[in-house]
């Protein structure tokens, strides 16, 4: 059995360093993209030209121009407070939505359950008019609200999280009951610490989802206070027009954070996507 | 209170259903429901926002399907999607398919290919943009004339310019694709591989035979999550032709940049609304046909 083995591999060797050599170079391909961006932003005006990925004199200047009048702090601002609320918002109402229809028994289940998961077939681009028409009625433009209200809530987190909490069993709620707890403590103190995995799934999601959000913040403001940073970034691109150093500089800043975020929380990063696509 | 007090356990839970649901119910009421029944009534109208909506039947529909521009916006819309959801699946498939089977740095390999899932769309179209520029300004061009070759002319071509804005968009959704694929890899059981091996199987046959029958679900999920992505396409366009949204000559205008025209630029709110409902339609179809045709060769 041993000798079979070794014979296999040793066959196998130089297509299995072939495999690898092409997967390695096909990944750092997939990142020089963003290795350009990143080093065009560290680069004088006149050196961009140039293919060298180590500028001959790197530089922050870019950097401190394109942070001097302070809009990128405030769109950066604007997008985390934002992202963060309607995150933690989604997370608690789609959980709280999805548990009480996967574990309580009432009439009308069915029809919320159904009516939930058939908004996941309306496309926000169709809803985006009616949203705004709301908006100006209600005086929403232009605030954190109105960017925020359409994502407080999602089909798609109710969705996953009912199938979540399909493996809670049933006994742990009802001994909970009997321990005297009522359905709101059983739900947040019983419930939840045992799909939280299935919740930082689900926030890192729709985290995500609202940070690189474009179409709705960009019709629901026009004041640059409240840009969000995708939106920022595409006013500021548009102005500088040719200064592609700068530009670069400004789509690394929109970028960086997310990806440091990604290096630190990886393994959870791909678990949630791993999770969120096969239950989804 | 004293009357809860008098409910049974089961009337209990109900008043709670009810509790936990009443906010859900009136924000799915009057965030979702209301306004799709909104953009539908709309789609009847005609409003530029200032003066009086007046009825106008299916004026709205008849003017856009006389419209060559939305025909012509209409196929860029499907060849968003007839290019991008076979080229990135067929791609994610070979990585995933052969990073399945590395060891050595998987997970570093792994993170390179899901890295630009998590940039933002709008930063990698300028991005992409700065490639895509002329010499002596565009990364792409400069390789070219490195190498002695002569210039493309990327996104100024009406030819080129919709596979230039689609190549960041596919390049972006890769990761993503890959992660899923390689964990419905993983969800076959190596029995059939086993299976396989004691019968002399070769790669190719096991691969047609046993892996991509077993994936189906995954494949299904995967067509359809990114047909959808594809035919709403927005963002990359936007941020790439912005000197001439959906340029040149509307080469590159999807049915959503069209939208958002006609309602935010235009103001002929009307209008928009019917191109929304004609998206949603696309939309519903494309689903439900990609989901009816899977279906169908699983029994067959």
């Amino acid at each position: 059995m041993a000798d079979t083995f070794d014979y296999n591999k040793k066959r196998i060797a130089p297509a299995k360093v072939i495999r690898w050599t092409l997967l390695a170079l096909g990944g750092i391909a997939m990142v020089m993209p963003i290795v350009f961006m990143l080093s065009t932003s560290l680069k004088w005006p006149h050196e961009i030209y140039n293919l060298k990925i180590i500028p001959d004199e790197p530089t922050i200047e870019n950097y401190t121009y394109v942070l001097e009048d302070g809009r990128f702090y405030q769109w950066f601002w604007n997008s985390l407070v934002i992202a963060t609320i309607t995150t933690i918002s989604a997370v608690i109402f789609d959980s709280l939505v999805g548990y009480t229809l996967c574990k309580f028994r009432f009439r009308g289940r069915m029809i919320v359950f159904v009516a939930i998961l058939s908004t996941l077939m309306i496309p926000t681009e169709m809803l985006v008019i009616p949203w705004y028409l709301m908006a100006k009625d209600f005086g929403w433009l232009n605030s954190y609200w109105g960017i925020m209200f359409p994502g407080v809530m999602t089909a798609f987190g109710t969705f996953l999280m009912k199938q979540f909490f399909e493996s809670v069993p049933d006994d742990f709620l009802e001994a909970a009951r009997i321990d005297g707890l009522n359905e709101f403590q059983i739900w947040w103190s019983v419930a939840m610490p045992l799909v939280t995995p299935a919740l930082s799934a689900l926030a890192i999601f729709i985290f995500l989802g609202n940070w690189t959000a474009f179409i709705w913040p960009l019709i629901v403001t026009n004041d640059p206070a409240l840009y969000t940073l995708p939106v920022g970034l595409t006013t500021f691109s548009v102005e500088q027009s040719v200064e592609w150093e700068l530009i670069m500089t400004g789509a690394a800043l929109a970028t960086i954070p997310t990806l440091i975020v990604f290096l630190v929380f990886q393994r959870y990063i791909i678990r949630g996507v791993v999770m969120t696509g096969l239950k989804g | 209170m004293k009357l809860y007090r008098n409910l049974s356990i089961k009337q209990k839970q109900v008043v709670w259903a009810w509790t936990f649901l009443a906010i859900p119910v009136l924000f799915y009421t009057v965030i979702r429901f209301y306004p799709t029944f909104g953009a539908i009534v709309l789609s009847f109208q005609e409003w530029n926002l200032l003066s009086d909506k007046s009825w106008v039947g299916l004026e709205n529909y008849q003017k856009l399907f006389a419209d060559p521009v939305f025909w012509k916006v209409f196929k860029n819309t499907f060849i968003y999607l007839l290019l991008g959801t076979p080229i990135s699946l067929v791609i994610s498939f070979t990585i995933a398919y052969h990073l399945d089977k590395v060891n050595f740095l998987h997970a570093t390999i792994r993170a390179l290919y899901f890295l630009p899932f998590m940039t933002s769309a709008v930063a990698m179209a300028w991005l992409w943009r700065w490639f895509y520029q002329p010499v002596p300004i565009g990364l792409f061009n400069n390789i070219l004339a490195s190498l002695g070759i002569s210039q493309l002319p990327f996104l100024n071509s009406t030819f080129s310019a919709l596979p230039s804005i689609l190549a960041p968009a596919v390049w972006a959704g890769l990761g993503f694709q890959i992660i899923i694929f390689m964990a419905g890899l993983r969800s076959i059981p190596t029995s059939y591989y086993e299976a396989a091996e004691i019968d002399g199987v070769g790669p190719f046959t096991v691969l047609r035979e046993i892996t991509i029958p077993l994936l189906k679900p995954t494949i299904v999920f995967l067509v359809v999550f990114s047909s959808i992505g594809f035919l709403r396409i927005f963002d990359q366009v936007f941020n790439m032709t912005t000197n001439d949204p959906g340029g040149p000559l509307n080469s590159t205008k999807p049915l959503v940049l069209m939208i958002y025209d006609t309602a935010f630029n235009a103001f002929d709110m009307g209008y928009a609304a019917a191109q929304t409902v004609v998206l949603f339609t696309v939309l519903l179809i494309v689903s439900l046909v990609q989901l009816f045709v899977m279906r169908e060769r699983k029994h067959g």
